[in-house]
């Protein structure tokens, strides 16, 4: 099986599963504590705190753990609107974050405050000058804004965004999930959220990091772990591993990010050369090292799907024709592409140049296949 | 969700095809609009009945593509819109 969807999951790293291991024999007592499992596991936790922070460029006491990605997004959102009360009710975002941003922000819709959503280019990118404008606008609570898009790997303009928001004195929570440990973070965010299973950790475990200085109050019931900000026992042994396969990520980031980003421009050259009507999407210079989406015309997404997969080819799709939500993906939607026949491929770490030859190899017959079955004549 | 980037000329010009595609769920409404575009002579429009709306986006999309153009897309009472194509070639 060829594996080509990272930005989904990575597999878990072989430090990550060496520390997991040995985590669950040691880091398994309660690390709120005194006696000597518990102040182990304390040990093993803070280790980890600290390990992560100098990877995400921040201090210890500025990290928490979550239960997920998902989790970190829903708190840093609600819990820096929560605190921002007085500043105002207004919350921007961009129109192609992840579905956790924009949820949390229809709650907070339903709750009486109001969002501004920022379109983007047909690279998916959001304009500065216009993301600068929505935040200057009087009463802003929070801005959001992904390092990189999920479905389509653009790079959002995180810098000149922090910027805006530094001049209008709002903070900036950083969706990092899908670069977080393979690229550098740009600076400048108030609030970052990452998620450990996207870079090679075990799933169970996010990352919520707030600033000092910044006003943030748990939306939730209050609870003492993990500072306040986080309620629930640690899953010691998973933010053990998260640690390590974030470190590991880390150092090898130099060199196999650009190796895989290597892949994917091939990816992006072969595609539209091996397959008629075929639109490669996304920014092709500005974007994640592993990720690249290209739709096709007259093919359903679902059905290209299950016949990579029949070929031994794992992908996902952003084309939801034939999913529940009947609805197409709200990124492409916002970029104005095609939204059916729609493939992300996306690299984990070690992919090999002949594991792109397959995906190569078999995607042209396929697609011509399921057009001849639809009475394309190509 | 009406585009309004048509000029009063195109707004005017009655359809030379009307394709009924309500129902039908995407890519089959481009598909049925990529058989019928050669039908009617170069420079008049047919109109795509769709309420899938992965439609919305992806006619216009399409005439990007294939170098065809969107002239307007109007809501439809009962739901749905009728997406406005100009053949260019």
């Amino acid at each position: 099986m060829t594996y080509f969807d990272a930005a989904s999951t990575e597999p878990l790293h072989p430090q990550a599963r060496e520390a997991l291991i040995a985590a669950l024999d040691v880091g398994w007592a309660d690390p709120a504590r005194l006696y000597g499992p518990a102040r182990r596991a304390r040990m093993l936790l803070e280790q980890a705190r600290t390990e992560v922070a100098e990877v995400l460029g921040a201090r210890p006491d500025e990290v928490a753990f979550t239960a997920s990605g998902t989790q970190a997004v829903h708190l840093g959102v609600l819990g820096t609107l929560h605190g921002r009360r007085r500043a105002g009710r207004r919350l921007v975002t961009s129109a192609v974050e992840h579905s956790s941003v924009l949820h949390a922000a229809g709650i907070h819709e339903r709750d009486g405050g109001s969002v501004e959503t920022v379109g983007v280019g047909r690279t998916g990118a959001v304009d500065p000058a216009a993301f600068r404008e929505a935040v200057l606008a009087g009463g802003t609570a929070l801005a959001c804004l992904q390092s990189a898009n999920h479905e389509v790997g653009t790079l959002q303009p995180v810098a000149e965004a922090a910027a805006a928001c530094a001049e209008a004195g709002v903070p900036l929570l950083v969706d990092a999930a899908q670069t977080a440990g393979r690229t550098p973070l740009p600076k400048g965010w108030s609030v970052l959220t990452a998620s450990a299973h996207k870079w090679g950790g075990p799933a169970g475990v996010g990352v919520l990091v707030i600033r000092k200085g910044t006003r943030w109050r748990s939306p939730l019931p209050e609870d003492e772990r993990e500072r306040r900000r986080v309620p629930g026992f640690e899953n010691v042994p998973a933010i053990v591993a998260s640690a390590a396969a974030l470190r590991a990520l880390a150092a090898e980031s130099a060199r196999e990010s650009a190796r895989l980003s290597a892949l994917v421009d091939r990816i992006r050259a072969e595609v539209p050369r091996l397959v008629p009507d075929v639109e490669v999407i996304g920014d092709p210079v500005a974007r994640a090292p592993h990720i690249v989406t290209f739709s096709c015309l007259y093919v359903e997404g679902d059905v290209l799907l299950t016949e990579l997969d029949k070929a031994g080819v794992a992908v996902s799709s952003g084309s939801s024709c034939t999913a529940s939500t009947l609805r197409p993906s709200h990124v492409l939607e916002a970029m104005g592409v095609l939204t059916h026949g729609n493939v992300r491929v996306s690299l984990p770490q070690g992919t090999s140049a002949g594991d792109v030859d397959h995906l190569l190899t078999v995607l042209p017959d396929i697609v011509r296949r399921i057009r001849e079955d639809a009475g394309i004549r190509s | 969700m009406t585009s309004t980037r048509a000029t009063a000329e195109e707004a005017t010009q009655p359809p030379a095809l009307t394709i009924d595609a309500l129902g039908k769920k995407c890519p089959i409404p481009i598909i049925m609009l990529a058989e019928q575009i050669n039908r009617v002579p170069r420079n008049a429009i047919i109109s795509v009945l769709a309420d899938d709306p992965a439609a919305f986006t992806d006619i216009p999309a399409w005439c990007r593509l294939k170098s065809h153009h969107h002239v307007a897309s109007h809501e439809l009472p009962q739901g749905g819109w009728a997406i406005h194509v100009r053949r260019n070639y």
